[in-house]
């Protein structure tokens, strides 16, 4: 590969506080070289030029939640279409569930998924192995072995470990030989047989509401064990006003944790789900727009930390049901970017935080070289129009599963290429 | 033309009856006009009529159901259609087939009507997306029930006159209740004031945005009604995991001769049966003609279900 410079960009890299006009040089090995106002053509005459035309230049999207079928659910996504859609979205690294079939809770499963994805896919893929055997809540997994394969973290992806006793020996464990835990919180005595928020939606449709302590109770369960058992604890996505509080109070503690949310529950509220659009039945539930709002202020102040795509894809018949029985969850990685960019159009966050939470703050958080475009670092870049209007048609998107929760909407921004290494491995 | 067309798509009235949520004030009120008719017929010695002669009517229901599957059942063959009555509730959803093809494999037998019961929300709803004929709604989840809501607007009408102005209680297990919740439509738009009242455990979150007053008291609740429509409390919520026990239940909100005296001097009592006897309902109130409205409910129901067959069917 020769070298390359990137000019007449506009580069955004909250990693290094830069948003300013200049340009990026990828040396030969696909790592930065140089990036900035004072770079220039003058420093690489023999480098191949991209004029991006004063559009934007951020580092390539760590995406920290999105499931792909394989094994076990091919039909719904493969590593291939997972990454097509991923590129396209500029997202150039993702951290993938573990609740395939089988589950990915052994040695053996995590070097079919790394051999699979290495031969398969084009993006960086950092895979999450289960937090209990199975999924089930009852006995933790070889957290040392499969960190040793190259494990980043461990989640039981939309379960919840409901045995307070379990959780603590989990923490316990994991906070000694320093392993990164994904909570998803939720408690099942409170959410049983229920799907969507529970408040006048759920009345007006007839189906049951899932109260917003269900996730409150398990975030404050969890917390509590924290000051026993200090572990890299993370929160997969919270959905509610009330959780952010719990949050808020804890961080001013002084508590060491981290914090997700979907992107869905930042730019939708339980009113989108309509006349029972089961694409909106999703986990956590939609909610009311004071929670929304009060979810778009806790990313502001930094009590959130990242946002995620929470990429479920859904084969149509899963969704063709009575919306208690349809499947939960929406696609979501190619639209993650251009969707949180309307934030920043309708003037609720500026772009470096918004950057921020998809970039250098899921890197940190999982510990891993991606997000920023330091000099040394892995040239993963995304190039964005930030305002060329599109609408959004599942038909297009390069997901094997077709199930977006923003049909038709009409959104504002999106990527013009992507690199990976240097290598442009995305044109729009 | 295009104006001509625009007239006559406000004119045909809606193709499926899915709840009352969907429906105008108008075409509600045509609804209880024609069943209006109906009534002097279903008391004469010749019930038949042939109106829906020729057409098919299926009846689908996935949740037991007695007075609701014959009073449709009655109603669609006094107008003279061929009604056919499909138990769901142990047949092809066992062997794995989905609501939808269930639907196309009906659909293929060119009904005219389809009568649905489900115990989920929102069936009617995706039912009604995939077959060409009418669809109405028997009762699906906790939804809604709209041919409950019908008949009994049309009893009350039928002994007071009019619903505007009047007040309502609605008392019972409101949170899982379809009956209550296309009640709390219809009698608003109707232009009744509407009370509800439950234990906080049986009441659903912000049930005040449907337009309605919340009450824990029968006492308060009951002020000033000319209607109390009492709920059925299903057995298994009766002890200990929604209430403590019956008898607790009986005592704060079982409808009594002194309970029902907070209410309105000739205040009326209504329910959607079956009833439990000594649980929500004394057992010589239930009885008492004199404010029992629950026999004229089910006379009615047929008629309020002819008129919607007749009224839906292409």
């Amino acid at each position: 590969m020769n070298e390359k410079i990137i000019i007449n960009a506009r580069v955004v890299d909250p990693s290094q506080k830069l948003d300013e006009m200049g340009a990026v040089i990828i040396d030969k090995n696909g790592k930065v070289k140089a990036i900035g106002k004072k770079v220039t053509k003058k420093d690489c005459p023999n480098a191949e030029v991209i004029d991006v035309k004063k559009n934007i230049l951020i580092p390539g999207i760590v995406d920290m939640k999105a499931f792909v079928g394989e094994p076990g659910f091919e039909y719904k996504e493969n590593f291939r279409t997972l990454s097509q859609a991923a590129l396209a979205g500029g997202v150039t690294s993702i951290v993938t569930m573990p609740n395939t079939k089988p589950i990915i809770d052994n040695v053996s499963m995590v070097d079919f998924i790394m051999r699979r994805g290495r031969d398969k896919s084009k993006i960086n893929l950092f895979p999450c192995a289960s937090l209990t055997k199975q999924m089930e809540g009852k006995l933790m997994t070889e957290f040392g072995l499969l960190s040793a394969k190259g494990i980043i973290g461990f989640s039981d992806v939309n379960k919840t470990v409901q045995n307070t006793e379990t959780m603590a020996r989990i923490m316990d464990y994991a906070s000694d030989i320093g392993v990164l835990i994904m909570q998803h919180a939720e408690d099942y005595e409170l959410s049983k047989n229920r799907c969507i928020n529970e408040g006048e939606v759920s009345n007006r449709l007839g189906l049951s509401g899932i109260s917003s302590i269900a996730e409150k109770i398990i975030i404050e369960r969890d917390l509590s064990l924290l000051s026993e058992f200090p572990c890299r604890y993370h929160i997969n996505q919270i959905s509610s006003k009330n959780s952010l509080e719990v949050i808020k109070k804890n961080k001013l503690n002084g508590k060491k944790f981290s914090v997700g949310v979907s992107i869905n529950n930042i730019s939708l509220n339980e009113n989108d789900i309509g006349d029972f659009k089961t694409f909106l039945k999703l986990s956590p539930p939609l909610r009311l727009e004071d929670d929304r709002k009060a979810l778009v202020q806790g990313i502001k102040n930094g009590l959130i930390d990242v946002i995620v795509s929470d990429h479920t894809p859904e084969d149509e018949e899963s969704k063709r049901l009575p919306f208690a029985q349809a499947a939960t969850g929406a696609i979501g990685v190619e639209t993650l970017l251009p969707l949180a960019l309307e934030l920043y159009h309708n003037e609720s966050l500026p772009l470096n935080k918004i950057i921020e939470c998809l970039t250098i703050n899921p890197s940190n958080i999982l510990k891993i070289n991606k997000g920023t475009l330091k000099k040394g670092y892995d040239a993963d870049i995304c190039v964005i129009d930030l305002n060329k209007p599109w609408v959004v048609k599942a038909g297009d998107l390069k997901s094997k599963s077709k199930n977006t929760a923003i049909e038709d909407k009409r959104l504002q921004g999106k990527v013009l290429m992507t690199f990976l290494q240097g290598e442009a491995v995305f044109k729009n | 033309m295009a104006v001509v067309k625009k007239i006559s798509a406000i004119k045909n009235s809606p193709k499926h009856l899915l709840g009352i949520q969907n429906l105008s004030i108008l075409e509600a009120k045509k609804i209880l006009n024609e069943a209006k008719t109906f009534i002097k017929l279903n008391r004469s010695n010749t019930k038949k009529l042939d109106s829906l002669r020729g057409k098919t009517q299926i009846n689908l229901f996935f949740e037991p159901s007695t007075r609701t599957q014959s009073s449709f059942d009655l109603a669609g063959k006094r107008l003279g259609a061929d009604v056919m009555t499909m138990n769901m509730s142990n047949s092809a959803l066992k062997k794995g087939e989905t609501l939808i093809d269930t639907a196309m494999t009906l659909n293929a037998m060119h009904p005219d009507l389809i009568v649905i019961r489900h115990q989920d929300s929102g069936a009617p709803n995706l039912l009604s997306q995939k077959v060409n004929c009418a669809v109405i709604n028997a009762g699906d989840g906790r939804r809604e029930h709209p041919t409950q809501a019908l008949l009994d607007a049309l009893t009350i009408i039928s002994r007071k006159g009019n619903i505007e102005g009047l007040k309502i209680a609605i008392c019972g297990d409101i949170l899982h209740s379809r009956v209550a919740r296309s009640n709390i439509y219809l009698m608003n738009m109707l232009g009744a004031e509407v009370n509800v009242i439950a234990p906080k455990t049986l009441m659903p979150k912000s049930i005040e945005r449907l337009g309605v007053k919340a009450f824990t008291n029968m006492k308060k609740g009951l002020d000033g009604c000319d209607i109390v429509m009492m709920l059925r409390l299903q057995n298994e919520r009766m002890q200990g995991s929604f209430l403590p026990s019956k008898r607790e239940y009986y005592e704060y909100f079982g409808l009594t001769p002194e309970k029902l005296k907070f209410a309105k001097k000739n205040a009326l009592i209504m329910h959607p049966g079956p009833m439990n006897r000594g649980v929500e309902i004394d057992t010589k109130l239930a009885d008492d003609i004199n404010v029992s409205l629950v026999k004229e409910q089910v006379e009615l129901g047929v008629a309020v279900r002819m008129a919607c067959l007749k009224l839906y069917c292409k």
